[in-house]
This record gives C-alpha cells, sequence and structure tokens, in this order.
C-alpha cells in the first residue's frame, strides 16, 4: 500500500506554506519527515491525510485520489496520530482505543464483542493494557502517546502518520516509543512521523525526508540524505558527523567551538 | 485463597460497574411515582401505584375512589410530572451534548443564546398578546432565531470553529437579552410587566395536558437522536481533525448536535420559561454515576435530568403553601451542586 503526494501546494490566506512538495509512504517503511518550526510538516501531514485540500497536487492512494474516497473508508487505510495533548473529559485509555473502532462499525452501532477483542489485543500489543481503565487525563505523556497509537492501530489502517510522536516525552520513553515504531514498521506498518532530532533518523529509519521552503528538498536513505552540509541548509547551524572506528556515522554536534560539549 | 477473594471481588465491582447505568432510570421511576403522590391530597406511593395497576387493568379499584384518584393523578399531577420529565430529560441532554461538542465542562444549553433569545421572544409574546399560544411561540421562534444568528455570526468569520460559534453566541445572546430590556421598558408596569418577570422566574404549573403530549413527541425524537450520537460525539470532544480522520462526518454531527439541542431547548421554554442550571450541573453527576463516555452518559443524564426536575418541582410545589416559581429552586439548588462540580473539575477536567 502506497500514500503520495505530488506536488502539493498549500497557503494560509496568502501566505503560501508548501510550494511543489512530494512525499510518499509505503507500508513497511519507518519514514522521517525533517524541517524547521514553521516550515509546513504537520500542515503537509494534514494534507495526506485527506483533512486539508491542498490548492494544488493531489494525494493519491494506490494511484487513486484520496478525495475519490469516503471519509470513513480512508480512515480504515490511513491512521492519524496527532501529537499529545490534554483531552477535556477523563475517557478511559481503553475507551479512547475504542475510539479507533468507529471506522469499522459506524457512528451509531455500538461496539461489539469482535471490537473489544481488538481493543484489547491493541492495548496488549503496545504493552499498556494494564492501564486499560485508567483515565486518559491522569496518565503520563509517554502513556497518552501510546494510547493515541493504539486508538490508531485499532482502526487496522496499514499506514500512520505521526505529528511529532517524540516531541514532550522524556528521554526514556523516546527511546522505549521509537523501538515500538520500529516494531510496527517491521510489522509491516507504514510509519510516516515528523521530528525535530537530526540524530534521530541515525538510529534505525528507512527513509529521511526534508521539508525546505515548501518543498522537499531531498529524500531518500539517512546515509544519503543526511549530511552536515545538509543540517545547515535545514537548521542554518553548522555540525559535525561524528563517526565510529569503522566509518558509520552515528550523531551530529555543533561545530560551533563556542560550545563545550566534552564530559571530563 | 487471597487472589480467589481478590478475584471474586473485582468481578463482582465489575458487576456492579455494569449495573450502575440502572441507577438513573430508576431514580427517575421512583421520582415520578412520588411527585404522582405527594401534593395537596397527599397519597401514599403504594396507593399511586395500586390506581396505576388498575388503571392499566391488572387491579380492581372501587368506582368512586378510582374517578377520584383518576382526577388528582392523571387530571391534575400527571401533565406537570411528564412536563418535568421531558423538560429535564431534554435540558440535562443538551447539556452533556454541548459540554462535548465544545470540549468544556462549563458549558451549558443556552451558550449559544437560545435561553436569550426564548425569553426575549416570550416577552414580547406578552407584550403583544399575552394568550400562552402567542408567547410559547414567540419563545420558540425566538430560541432559534437567536441561535441561527449566533451560528451565522460563526461561520461568517471562521468557518464554524469552536471558539467563533461560543463568540457568536455571546453576540447574538447579548443581542437578545438588550431586546429584552426594551421589551421590559415599553411594558405595561401594572400588568405586563410583572407578567413577563414571573415568566421568565419559570414555572411547570401552566402544563396543560395538549400542550405536553404535543411537545412530547418532538422533544422524546430530539432526546433519542442526541442520544444516538454518544459515539461521534465522543470521537468530537477529541478535536474535529481527529474525528475527522476516524471517519466522523464533523460538520454534520455538530451541525444536527446544534439544530436538535436548540430546538429542544427552545420548546422546553416555551412549556415553563427559564429553567437555568439543570444543564450545566445534571451532566457531572452522571458523569460521575456512568463515566464520560457519550453513549452512556447521554441516556444517563436525560433519566438523571428528569429525576432532578421531579425533585425541585417538589419542593417547588410543597415547600410553602403559595408555589415557588421552579427556576427559583434550581437555581437556589444550582449554586451548591455547582461548588462541588466545580471541586471536581479542578481536579484534572481541564
Amino acid at each position: 500500500m502506497r500514500l503520495a503526494a505530488r506536488d502539493i501546494s498549500f497557503a494560509y490566506g496568502s501566505r503560501p506554506v508548501l510550494s511543489g512538495a512530494d512525499l510518499a509512504l509505503s507500508a513497511g517503511e519507518l519514514a522521517l519527515l525533517l524541517g524547521v518550526n514553521g516550515a509546513g510538516k504537520s500542515t503537509l501531514l494534514k494534507v495526506m491525510l485527506g483533512l486539508q485540500r491542498p490548492g494544488r497536487g493531489t494525494v493519491t492512494i494506490d494511484g487513486e485520489p484520496l478525495a475519490r474516497r469516503r471519509r470513513r473508508e480512508l480512515a480504515r487505510l490511513i491512521a492519524y496520530v496527532p501529537q499529545v495533548h490534554a483531552a477535556p473529559f477523563p475517557y478511559t485509555v481503553r475507551q479512547v482505543a475504542m475510539m479507533g473502532r468507529l471506522p469499522a462499525t459506524g457512528i451509531f452501532k455500538a461496539p461489539g464483542a469482535a471490537d473489544l477483542a481488538s481493543v484489547a489485543r491493541v492495548l496488549e500489543h503496545l504493552r499498556i493494557d494494564h492501564l486499560a481503565e485508567r483515565p486518559y487525563t491522569e496518565i503520563s505523556g509517554g502513556e497518552r502517546q501510546l494510547t493515541l497509537i493504539a486508538r490508531a492501530l485499532a482502526q487496522e489502517a496499514r499506514l500512520l502518520v505521526m505529528d511529532e510522536p517524540l516531541a514532550g516525552l522524556d528521554y526514556g520513553n523516546q527511546v522505549r516509543l521509537l523501538k515500538r515504531l520500529q516494531g510496527l514498521a517491521a510489522d509491516g506498518y507504514g510509519v510516516l512521523m515528523t521530528t525535530h532530532d537530526p540524530n534521530l533518523p541515525l538510529s534505525g529509519c528507512q527513509r529521511v525526508a526534508l521539508l525546505i521552503d515548501g518543498r522537499i528538498a531531498a529524500d531518500g536513505s539517512p546515509g544519503e540524505v543526511l549530511t552536515p552540509e545538509a543540517i545547515h541548509r535545514l537548521y542554518g547551524v553548522r555540525v559535525d558527523l561524528l563517526r565510529t572506528a569503522d566509518g558509520r556515522g552515528i550523531a551530529f554536534r555543533p561545530a560551533d567551538r563556542s560550545i563545550r560539549f566534552s564530559i571530563s | 485463597m487471597k487472589p480467589f477473594f481478590e478475584q471474586t471481588l473485582k468481578n463482582s465491582a465489575r458487576g456492579a460497574a455494569r449495573l450502575r447505568w440502572l441507577i438513573a432510570p430508576l431514580l427517575a421511576l421512583v421520582a415520578a411515582l412520588i411527585a404522582l403522590s405527594f401534593g395537596r391530597y397527599p397519597l401514599s406511593v403504594w396507593e399511586t401505584m395500586h390506581f396505576l395497576a388498575a388503571a392499566t387493568g391488572l387491579a380492581s379499584m372501587e368506582p368512586e375512589r378510582f374517578a377520584l384518584l383518576y382526577n388528582v393523578i392523571v387530571d391534575i399531577r400527571l401533565p406537570r410530572v411528564l412536563a418535568a420529565i421531558l423538560i429535564g430529560a431534554a435540558l440535562s441532554v443538551s447539556g452533556a451534548a454541548y459540554q462535548a461538542l465544545f470540549r468544556n465542562p462549563l458549558v451549558s444549553p443556552g451558550i449559544l443564546g437560545v435561553l436569550a433569545g426564548a425569553s426575549a421572544g416570550a416577552a414580547l409574546g406578552i407584550l403583544l398578546d399575552g394568550s400562552w399560544l402567542v408567547i410559547q411561540a414567540g419563545a420558540f421562534v425566538m430560541g432559534l432565531a437567536a441561535v441561527g444568528i449566533g451560528v451565522g455570526i460563526a461561520h461568517l468569520f471562521g468557518g464554524g470553529s469552536i471558539i467563533m460559534l461560543i463568540l457568536g453566541g455571546i453576540l447574538s445572546g447579548a443581542l437578545f437579552a438588550s431586546l429584552l430590556t426594551v421589551v421590559k421598558y415599553v411594558a405595561d408596569p401594572y400588568n405586563q410587566l410583572p407578567a413577563i418577570v414571573y415568566w421568565l422566574m419559570g414555572s411547570l404549573g401552566h402544563a396543560n395536558f395538549n400542550d405536553t403530549t404535543w411537545a412530547a413527541i418532538p422533544i422524546t425524537a430530539g432526546i433519542v437522536l442526541l442520544c444516538l450520537m454518544g459515539r461521534a460525539l465522543d470521537a468530537l470532544s477529541m478535536g474535529d481533525d481527529e474525528a475527522r480522520a476516524l471517519g466522523v462526518p464533523v460538520m454534520t454531527v455538530r451541525l444536527a448536535t446544534i439544530a436538535i439541542a436548540t430546538l429542544i431547548s427552545a420548546m422546553t421554554v416555551s412549556i415553563a420559561g427559564m429553567i437555568g442550571w439543570i444543564g450545566l450541573i445534571v451532566p457531572h453527576f452522571a458523569r460521575l454515576l456512568v463515566g464520560p463516555g457519550n453513549a452512556r452518559l447521554l441516556p444517563a443524564a436525560a433519566s438523571l435530568g428528569a429525576a432532578f426536575l421531579l425533585f425541585a418541582d417538589g419542593l417547588a410545589r410543597n415547600l410553602f403553601t403559595a408555589e415557588l416559581p421552579i427556576g427559583i429552586v434550581t437555581e437556589i439548588l444550582g449554586i451548591p451542586i455547582f461548588l462541588i462540580v466545580l471541586h471536581r473539575v479542578r481536579r484534572g477536567w481541564t
């Protein structure tokens, strides 16, 4: 299954955000989208989800325009995982995950035994079944993010589009969540996520794309795309790529010598 | 041994939780029986049940006694009890649906201006004609008009986003509040002005059988429709984009909810005037009972609202020899109850 955005242009009023962006996501890959604040990463995700209509360009799923599909049908193919937020009502983790069954049951039908079983399976898969009856408003940021991912998995969509899933999580939760996302890609899900961290793509993702000035400036394997020059173009900061003894790049570090990084 | 006990305890707790949705309808039923029994001619609840059994042919009763009780229960008390059930249920279910729709647990059915519009309409009806039908029609039509204007303003500026809807509601509410002041100012201060003031305090005393049965069909239909939208409202309360990505037709659900809640709220005003606080408070108690999931919350809020208004009307009728306006009773009861609600809201409902 392949979700592809071609030549997308989008403007908020008279302020152009995207101008001719191309991006695709296939099942089975973990793809990262990098860009500065306000570059239009979230907008591009929303266009690819069909939540925003682009001014120009088309989004297709397996070659067929998104606009031609019904919303409910689309929800069984692509799932959206928003940034962690506070819910206004203390729905339990299970209730939030159960919302993911809406595309399958429709809004008027109560969830049946199969839906309950499917949600239980997803919670178990993400290892948050012990939280099932806890209110979403009273769990940690990392647990909330996992709950939103559980809702996406309950949709049984193969493609997951995530808006900064790691933002706001502590380091331990970031590492654990990244591992889960890699696991999902290995299970055959396509995961597209935005991030601010240039080091993230160096730890096990298949593709990385850079969004600069409203278009995708580079798109490929982390090895090809992520050079110190590309990071400078993206963020306006000079960096060095730290390498292991056998020459593999493992982390970027600011090249500004006035910042001291070493631990003695 | 211990794990077994814990398991049993857990299972029975879960079983009890599963039966909790029954509490609200049972409360409403008991409140209705009590309301049919209490009054100037006091009956015991057993007598009332005996009469109801006799009326449905399940028991027998002396014809004279039956005729007397028929007059007391069916002719005098039943219209009022039905009105209280309908109005309490309609306002509470509208309030719960609005709280989900506007993602704010402190929203009441009046947020889009329906109550301000209906008050102005009723006052205008009293000024122009004074007949009950004109007052009701005025309240209903201007309640709808106020929400129409509020939603219209929102769509003019923001395509119907939450914040624009609330601003539109504030503006249209203010417009109709000033209209009400104009009507009060030009009203005859000896007859019309007191009538307007009393009407605005709310009373179930005007409810007669015809009006109530006429209103019962659309109000019941509205309550059922809102209850059916529970799951969609769950998704909507998480955010527009999320709901849309879950396949929910956001605009349709939002406009349908607003239209239905407005219609049934305007009808309650046209039956009994302004009855405040119920739509704000009752959903919170329903949430304590069955949790925040709207598929269960909305029916629970409807039953609990019916029970609450029956209780408030009982106080209004029986507290003093003269009847109190029910709007005053719900307001006096509402304030301490609202403090409890605020206490809960502060505890992590933000």
